[in-house]
């Protein structure tokens, strides 16, 4: 490929030199992996990423552009895209442009045409770590320098920046091919129950299936207090994926706090760590995350594994969980906790992703329970 | 969950001999599985009557069938083993269809087996067409538009709502046999009958077209509580219309996004579970409209499949042992991951890499000349290349074809105007690819290509890249060009070779240029999951990147250069020797580098060898493995020609090449100094020369006679080789057939007519020479080796003529100093006179058969000559049995109380039309093995396993040339007296009738109807006896051929295998009770 040269740079000081990706500049983030092989739009949208530089190990991307249904947020939230081979031409019935410019038109920095596979392996055996791309030209050494001083993830309560500012309701359900995302009119929507979504960087697909379950949906804040969601009279309370460290969310733990046993709850990733955060099971960062879309989880309750999709970079300490918590997914890759259950608190949550999007649908029947625990 | 308990034996059914859609892939499906249940403490009783496989190794399973796989056959297994359950689906179609059949008529109930892997209503169900369609529907998926109908007005009536072009899909058989695509209502009547005689139930589907659709599969595994995985995604790059065996295919996916990806895998596993398989491997293919994504089921196959294998491969999961294990109740969760040994087994590969599948054709060898894919598939093997990109795969794939391609441009297509370009790119050839790269150079546009092609625009504007860097290199010199560009030609998959061509220079030049440049290539890791975890199983491939996986370790060690992809005449027996090469050597401590790019061997399993490459077959490839290993040898004598042909230059490159010299290998195949070493060692040659020019070899005939066998030198498989009668014939051989140079001169041997052909193996240490088998020919000489029938022990030579032969073979040996194995030809006049047609000091395609027949694993006993032991060590080592008794062969073949028959399995019912007369260029796919006491008993089964059941009676049509009429006058009688009726063609009709023998006559084609043809078709003829005058192809004689081989009637073009026929019929008639012994049985028998 040819075009303007780009750098990467870790804070360890390993150096990466490839062709400039997306927009000409610089950014800077904490550099992760994904193994997932297709969906790299819904990916790249997640707000769970914020303040992340994510790498494909599929050496292709970009090979069915870009369109304006397959986001998961308003925009890339990614803060950097590394790939093996960006590919500027595409195929596919649906694409509107490439995703190199979908990329530009999203001011996303990135660089292509590394050997990704090395970086992987780099991040696998040495654990995450802050880096910076540049295709400004910037020497090296400076770009080392920049990426010591990035802040680590831990600590960094990013939902907030993530989230909606306002209050809003959702009406749009599933997609189907040939029709597109379905949309729930008000008189369809009106007598369903209320689940009010507490959005710390919600990706769009759990909204649409919670509505697609028989939800009425309304999306707060972030920092909406307990009190504040109770006014809305909700039936269920759902909380959100999001990025960052659990720990730093505080006003949300304590939001939690104030809600648990009260409403049927359901969390989802950063959601599950915080339901965890308010229940006292703490959290613990990873050496390199679960990112990918084939991670095996095992549904305690009836031995049945599900092919999950999976982001994040802390996780519940399974040697923490208080008795109260009843776990009832494991990731059978590393035994890490993928879900708890508090029968009396009619609450749950899950770590993984079941509204996939990228991804297998294997775990969509939690949308199904939460419905039938919050309607009982 | 744990395995079952209630489980002692297990019956496993192999997939027989290969043959079109079904190959070696089902071997190594078959060893996985009966590994992995031996492992589980099982008694595992195997049938395949293939005697080349691994699976079938005595050492493997507990009692080995080899015997046809007919429901009579495996019913006599089932009485005599008594298993508790029978495992159908890694066998293939055979083993379904074989199952299948014993479900219906209630064997399996009678003799209380269960089959595990698949129900027999769920085979069902997948299989019909109808039964399958509902089952679609059932799961809110589509189908094309198509009606199952079993009379051509039913079909008459289908037709008005589908529209031409259509399909024609027939019930029930491999590899699509049967299928067609009508373009036209001209063509209606002809295929649709076609379709209906492929059937076995006389039923076929007629369909709408989706030509032009883009075509999808998903492999997937499932276990008994229903946890299901797709392992791998495949994309083929042939759009719809062109079999999936016979497309170029990427895995994985390429141009789908998520959300239509996810479509598909719901759709798969949905309908796995309506399927109702239980556990184990099923393919799923879809086609995709690529202007709406409107997607469609094609079929899906409940069983382990060719894609399976290439799934396999391509990620590095090992479907058929994983399907194994379910089958006996585990669950995926309880199943460690092999390769990273840590994670478990229920999750989906994710792959970092690209793999390209590209098939291998043979139309030369039937007399096709523009061959055209459809529905049925033509391909005879594969090869598969593994890149970081697309580009890099595909450039590899293509030069592992082993076919003179050297990367996806620089081929015949780069003399081709754009006129003819985009005639062809609208046609569906096995050249299309090429023709696309060179529209590509032409300046045709990807929406262009796409319009005429249906080649998805993102693969046409990925061979873009290769292109534009071509067009780069070609301004180039070998001084100028710089590290940048020739790094990204390499990364983009260009061999040396091309580079080479592009830059005006050798492929030494750029090698060195590129070493001096240090642009190397780095080897990853093939581990399931895109390095998330670190893998502990080195399964490597070669990329232009900047970190290499798995560093060589500091051990002795040796590398063995496989086949390549299947071909005729090269096969599962070579894939069978370098797999034994694998296991000795690892037996003997030495570390074993296996090298090889075809996907469906077990010799790319990456637990045969310590370490696996999968790479192409070629001097630059196997010089950076080499360069990177350090080995203390390379193998090149067990892979065939493929290895063979790069001896010499590995060798000239410094690679330690063990065993047999290159230059000793060289003599053998050189006319001169191979006259000169037959000379020194007083032994016979059929008179003959070598010819550079048309006159030289009308001149050499003339000196020693017609008839001649002709052949260019260098060749495998006898191509090319043809008998010629007299002058004329000879002359227009050397124009027609082949380009005759100085280089490369045509060989002339004067033939021996009705000689014996022999075929002998042997092993050698340089010292002492073990003879392993004298496998005498049935078909008279002439006939190609691979093509011919052969028993072992030999049943007609005099006692002095094998000890001639074994005198020979030893003399032979040590003079070319050969270590390893070795095969020689002989021919036998008057069981009398010893002739030698040739010698080659490598691994013979009998290698595995006689091996299995003797007991004794003979190619891994040469693998340890070659790594430095003797014979006597061996020996003395007890591994391999006791190896020195074969040094007097004729005691031991003396004590052998059965004779084991090999009978060759050919394609020729795929290709429509093309004369099934055997002659001296090799044409079979396969073979299968027949053994009994005697040999017409080992004939019998060998004939039952490898085509059609010889008939009890009826009547058997007789149209001979004049001089075989005289021998097959006994034939006659012993056919009347056993009640069949004769009948034949005019001529010899009166022959017999004037000898006083019954036959009624019957009008040759031109002579009118009701003729011949017209009695084949109407189902009146039983058996047909047909031996062809000269080698002209008369028509007459040519279309009773093809029809009966499209009927599926015994067919015997020699009366020596008349012969052997209807002495098997003899047998069966005095009504010698049928049993079965299983290889171990047989070889317990022999004692020693």
């Amino acid at each position: 490929m040819s075009g303007e040269k780009a750098t990467l740079a870790l804070a360890d000081g390993t150096l990466f030199h490839g062709y400039a990706v997306g927009s000409i500049g610089e950014t800077s983030g904490e550099v992760v992996f994904n193994t997932s092989m297709t969906g790299y739009q819904e990916i790249t949208t997640d707000p769970s990423y914020c303040n992340q530089m994510l790498t494909f190990t599929y050496p292709h991307i970009g090979n069915v552009g870009a369109n304006s249904e397959d986001v998961e947020s308003p925009k890339v939230q990614v803060s950097g895209v590394i790939v093996r081979e960006l590919s500027r031409h595409y195929s596919n019935f649906r694409a509107e442009q490439s995703f190199d410019d979908y990329l530009k038109d999203n001011s996303v920095v990135g660089i292509g045409g590394i050997d990704t596979r090395k970086l992987v392996v780099h991040l696998r055996d040495n654990g995450s770590q802050m880096g910076v791309i540049s295709s400004t030209g910037e020497d090296d050494a400076t770009l080392v320098d920049k990426a010591k001083s990035l802040p680590s993830m831990e600590g960094q309560n990013l939902a907030e920046v993530v989230s909606t500012r306002e209050p809003y309701d959702w009406n749009q359900g599933t997609y189907e091919l040939g029709r597109g995302y379905r949309k729930f009119s008000d008189a369809e929507l009106n007598g369903r129950p209320l689940v009010v979504a507490i959005d710390y960087g919600v990706k769009f697909n759990i909204l649409r299936l919670l509505a697609e379950s028989g939800f009425r949906v309304k999306v707060v804040p972030a920092n909406f207090s307990a009190e504040q969601i109770l006014e809305l009279g909700p039936d269920a309370v759902f909380l959100s994926n999001g990025p960052g460290d659990p720990a730093a969310v505080t006003q949300g733990i304590k939001t939690v706090s104030g809600l648990v046993g009260k409403k049927p709850m359901f969390g989802i990733c950063l959601g599950h760590q915080i339901l965890g955060h308010a229940l006292g099971a703490p959290t613990f960062k990873l050496k390199f995350g679960h990112r990918g879309g084939n991670h095996p989880v095992r549904d305690e309750r009836t031995g049945k594994v599900e092919i999950t999709v999976q982001n994040h970079g802390f996780a519940t300490d399974l040697a923490k969980v208080p008795s109260s918590l009843c776990v009832s997914h494991i990731n059978l890759n590393d035994n890490t906790v993928e879900g708890f259950q508090v029968p009396e608190a009619k609450a749950f949550s899950i770590q993984y992703h079941p509204e996939s999007s990228p991804g297998p649908h294997d775990a969509s029947y939690l949308f199904e329970e939460f419905y039938q625990l919050a309607t009982q | 969950m744990p395995k079952r308990t209630d489980i002692k034996t297990i019956l496993i059914v192999g997939s027989g001999p290969i043959v079109i859609g079904q190959a070696c892939e089902f071997d190594y499906s078959g060893s996985q599985a009966v590994k992995a249940l031996k492992e589980e403490g099982y008694r595992v009783v195997l049938i395949n009557s293939n005697p080349a496989t691994i699976m079938t190794d005595p050492a493997l399973a507990d009692e080995t069938y080899i015997e046809p796989i007919t429901p009579q056959y495996v019913e006599y297994v089932i009485e005599k083993e008594k298993p508790d359950v029978l495992l159908p689906t890694l066998g293939g179609q055979t083993a379904l269809n074989v199952t299948l059949a014993l479900a219906d008529s209630g064997v399996l109930k009678k003799h209380g087996v269960e089959l595990i892997g698949a129900s027999a209503d769920a085979i069902k169900m997948a299989e019909d067409r109808e039964s399958f369609k509902q089952a679609v529907e059932r799961c809110g998926l589509s189908s094309a538009k198509s009606a199952v109908v079993r009379t051509i007005e039913e079909a008459k009536a289908a037709v008005k709502d589908l529209g031409f072009p259509m399909i024609i899909r027939p019930s029930r058989t491999l590899g699509g046999s049967g299928g067609s695509i009508v373009e036209s209502p001209d063509e209606f009547d002809e295929k649709v009958r076609w379709g209906f005689d492929s059937s076995p139930i006389h039923e076929i589907l007629v369909e709408e077209s989706l030509v032009g659709w883009k075509e999808f599969e998903l492999e997937i595994m499932r276990d008994r509580v229903g946890n299901a995985v797709v392992i791998c995604s495949i994309e083929n790059i042939d759009p719809m219309g062109v079999h999936t065996g016979d497309s170029i295919t990427v895995a994985p996916i390429q141009t789908l996004t998520d959300k239509e990806y996810q479509i598909l895998r719901d759709g798969a596993l949905r309908l796995m579970n309506e399927i109702g398989v239980d556990t184990g491997g099923s393919n799923v293919q879809f086609a995709v409209c690529p202007k709406t994504g409107r997607n469609v089921v094609i079929e899906l196959n409940p069983r382990v499949s060719r894609s399976s294998a290439l799934a396999s491969k391509a990620t590095g999961f090992p479907i058929a042992k994983i399907a194994a294990k379910l089958a006996v109740g585990y669950t995926l969760d309880e199943l460690p991951n092999d390769i990273t040994k840590k994670t478990p087994s229920s999750f989906e590969p994710s792959i970092d890499y690209v793999v390209v599948k590209m098939p291998r054709f043979a139309f030369e060898k039937f007399g096709i000349k523009d061959p055209i894919l459809g529905t049925q598939m033509k391909s005879v093997g594969e090869a598969m290349a593994i890149g970081r990109t697309f580009p890099e795969a595909l450039q590899k794939a293509c030069r592992s074809l082993e076919n003179d391609r050297i990367g996806l441009l620089g081929g015949p297509e780069a003399e081709m105007e754009k006129s003819e370009i985009l005639h062809q790119l609208g046609r569906q050839t096995p050249s299309r690819i090429f023709h696309v790269a060179r529209a590509l150079e032409l300046g045709i546009t990807a929406k262009d290509i796409f319009e005429i092609s249906a080649f998805d625009p993102w693969f046409v504007e990925e061979m873009r890249r290769i292109v534009d860097c071509e067009a780069e290199l070609r301004g180039q010199s070998l001084a100028s060009v710089d590290e940048e560009l020739l790094y990204q030609a390499k990364r983009l998959g260009a061999s040396d070779l091309r580079i080479a061509e592009l830059l005006d220079a050798s492929e030494d030049e750029v090698r060195a240029k590129r070493w001096e440049l240090g642009v190397r290539p780095v080897f990853k890791t093939v581990d399931t999951c895109a390095a998330e975890f670190e893998s502990s199983t080195p399964y490597l491939y070669s990329t232009y990147e900047e970190t290499a996986d798995a560093p060589p370790s500091k051990r002795k060690k040796v590398v063995i250069l496989g086949g390549g992809p299947n071909r005729i005449g090269q096969g599962l027996e070579f894939d069978y020797c370098c797999v034994h090469a694998a296991f000795a050597l690892r037996e003997a401590g030495i570390e074993a580098i296996m090298v090889n790019c075809n996907p469906e061997t077990v010799s790319t399993d990456y637990d045969t060898s310590d370490r696996l490459y999968f790479e192409p077959l070629t001097l630059e490839d196997v010089l950076e493995i080499v360069k990177r290993e350090d080995p203390w040898g390379v193998v090149v004598q067990y892979g065939g020609q493929t290895p063979l042909r790069l001896a010499l230059e590995l060798e000239a490159n410094g690679v330690p090449i063990i065993g047999t010299s290159p230059d000793a290998i060289e003599a053998t195949e050189d006319r001169d100094l191979f006259k000169g070493l037959l000379d020194r060692l007083s032994l016979r040659q059929s008179e003959n020369g070598t010819a550079s020019t048309e006159e030289e070899a009308v001149a050499v005939a003339d000196r020693i006679g017609y008839p001649l066998l002709v052949r260019p030198s260098y060749v495998l498989g006898g191509r090319a080789m043809a008998m010629v009668h007299d002058e004329a014939e000879l002359r227009s051989y050397i124009k027609e057939s082949v380009l005759v140079s100085f280089d490369r001169p045509v060989l002339i041997d004067r033939f021996l007519d009705n000689a014996i052909e022999v075929d002998v193996d042997a092993v050698c240490d340089g010292e002492q020479v073990l003879t392993c088998g004298i496998m005498e020919h049935i078909e008279r000489a002439g006939i190609h080796s691979g093509d011919s029938s052969f028993m072992l022990p030999s049943q007609t030579l005099s006692a002095e003529v094998i000890a001639d032969i074994e005198a020979a073979t030893r003399s032979l040996a040590l003079e070319c100093h050969v270590k390893g194995l070795m095969n020689v030809q002989f021919a036998v006049c008057y069981n009398r006179d010893v002739y030698v047609i040739e010698v080659n000091p490598r691994a013979s395609r009998s290698v595995p058969f006689v091996s299995k027949v003797m007991g004794v694993p003979w190619a891994k006993v040469a693998a340890r000559v070659m790594a430095g032991e003797s014979l006597q060590q061996i020996h003395d080592n007890g591994e391999y049995g006791s190896l020195l008794e074969f040094a007097e062969y004729s005691k031991v073949a003396a004590n052998v109380p059965y004779v084991a028959v090999k009978q060759s399995v050919f394609p020729f019912v795929k290709f429509k039309g093309c004369d099934t007369v055997l002659g001296p260029e090799m044409r079979s796919t396969g073979e299968v093995m027949g053994i009994d006491n005697t040999a017409s008993g080992g004939f019998a089964r060998a004939h039952d396993a490898a085509s059609s059941k010889l008939p009890e009676g009826g009547r058997v049509f007789l149209s001979l040339r004049n001089e075989d009429k005289k021998s097959a006058e006994d034939l006659g009688r012993r056919l009347s007296s056993m009640g069949f009726s004769l009948i034949a063609t005019r001529g010899t009709a009166e022959h017999f009738r004037s000898r006083g023998m019954n036959v009624e006559s019957i009008n040759k084609v031109y002579e009118g109807s009701p003729h011949i043809v017209d009695a084949l078709l109407a189902g009146d003829i039983d058996m047909v006896i047909n031996t062809p005058e000269g080698t002209g192809p008369l028509l007459d004689s040519r279309t009773i051929r093809s029809t009966s081989t499209e009927l599926g009637l015994p067919l015997f073009t020699t009366i020596a295998a008349a012969d052997a026929a209807i002495a098997a019929i003899e047998q069966a008639k005095h009504g010698t009770e049928m049993t079965v012994r299983s290889i171990q049985e047989h070889l317990a028998r022999r004692g020693g």
